[in-house]
């Protein structure tokens, strides 16, 4: 599958063609949905107050749309006039900004109760200009970022890394600015539902969120020889009436003549014989 | 651009800027949306905005020439008051104009309502 990043930077690939897709296509719209409800959730903002938050990438305001949902107020940032110019005609409550997240994130110190982010963050690991670098691109966000949140703030990215290195870069560059926390997979077991998300901490390190498909970690196989000694520890003593009894069992079900089972079965003879 | 958003927008992305705030603005055409007013938001961004950065602004675009230049005493029981500001800081939005650095004396333009803070190569 071809990547979008390939193709040309963000600010000409996002055209009005394809801002237009945003509005239209639903199954574009379901997924970024679907991920700006998983950003939310892993946001971990207080209950029943409106918070600041920041949407890095906004596009046209779709994540934006769940934020409003959920009763907050969001400031849009975007490097694609198309996809802002779409975001407008929505009538998006959020206030936008055209801007390149790669320069930082131009607010004042402790503005915001939170960032978010969806798929955004791999345009960054890509350099368009031959003055970009993407490390110290990532950098700038993140230290800049770090400074505009508030107290206890966290930040979280949906992002589609394309390899190990893409993700290494990333977190390492995150943790370089000063935050804590890392990277979280939801569903990774599944090629198609496997989604990334950065999960971003301020003020001290804090148990990372449970990913969502990974409640069942063990693979479940069955063999023959497992499901027969199922539920026992050891092997059973050789010649005790346990293991007599089991043997004649194994033979009546290969369908062979066997003695049936009486009080006397595995009794030892009392001597006098 | 709303003039809550430019109580936090700085220039500090611009090469060579330190502090790049606060940016001047200049508007030529000015909408008034409409906004749900809730107090204790209000309260909040009341606590948390530069007021004297706030009140300059509002200025430099025509509006709240009532205002002092510092924040009155118990605001927090005075809804008129805090109707006031709400309606200055979310419904008063900058359509057209530019922002201006003061430091370099950059301009931004703002286009559609949407600032544009791109650094030009």
């Amino acid at each position: 599958m071809s990547r979008p990043e390939h193709l040309a930077p963000p600010e000409i690939f996002y055209n009005d063609d394809e801002a237009r897709k945003y509005t239209q296509n639903s199954r574009m719209i379901n997924i970024q949905l679907e991920m700006a409800e998983r950003c939310m959730e892993l946001l971990m903002l207080p209950e029943d107050e409106p918070c600041l938050l920041l949407d890095l990438g906004c596009g046209s305001g779709l994540s934006g749309s769940v934020a409003e949902d959920s009763g907050h107020i969001w400031f849009g940032m975007d490097i694609s006039d198309s996809m802002l110019k779409v975001a407008k005609e929505r009538e998006v409550e959020g206030d936008l900004l055209l801007g390149d997240i790669g320069d930082g994130v131009p607010f004042q110190p402790g503005t915001f109760d939170g960032a978010y982010s969806v798929s955004t963050l791999q345009w960054l690991c890509n350099a368009d200009k031959s003055s970009h670098k993407p490390a110290k691109r990532l950098y700038t966000l993140f230290s800049t970022l770090l400074a505009c949140l508030g107290r206890n703030a966290r930040a979280v990215f949906q992002f589609y890394p394309e390899n190990v290195h893409q993700t290494d870069l990333v977190v390492s560059q995150a943790r370089k600015a000063g935050f804590f926390g890392g990277l979280l997979v939801d569903f990774p077991d599944s090629t198609k539902a496997k989604k990334y998300f950065l999960v971003l901490m301020t003020g001290g390190a804090m148990p990372m969120p449970p990913a969502l498909g990974t409640e069942n970690t063990q693979i479940n196989y069955t063999s023959k020889r497992e499901k027969m000694t199922k539920g026992r520890a050891t092997k059973l003593v050789k010649k005790s009436r346990e293991w007599i009894l089991e043997k004649k069992e194994r033979r009546r079900r290969q369908g062979r003549t066997t003695r049936e089972d009486t009080k006397y079965t595995g009794r030892s003879r009392s001597g006098r014989f | 651009m709303k003039l809550f958003t430019h109580n936090m927008l700085s220039s500090k992305v611009v090469n060579g800027v330190k502090v790049g705030y606060p940016l001047r603005i200049v508007a030529k055409d000015i909408k008034i949306s409409e906004s749900e007013f809730d107090k204790e938001f209000v309260k909040r961004i009341i606590s948390k905005i530069n007021w004297k950065v706030f009140v300059n602004a509002a200025k430099q675009i025509g509006y709240g020439k009532d205002l002092s230049e510092e924040l009155i005493n118990n605001y927090e029981n005075n809804e008129e008051y805090l109707k006031k500001v709400h309606h200055l800081l979310m419904e008063v939005e900058v359509m057209n104009g530019e922002l201006i650095c003061p430091e370099t004396h950059r301009v931004f333009p703002i286009s559609d309502g949407v600032p544009n803070l791109l650094n030009e190569d």
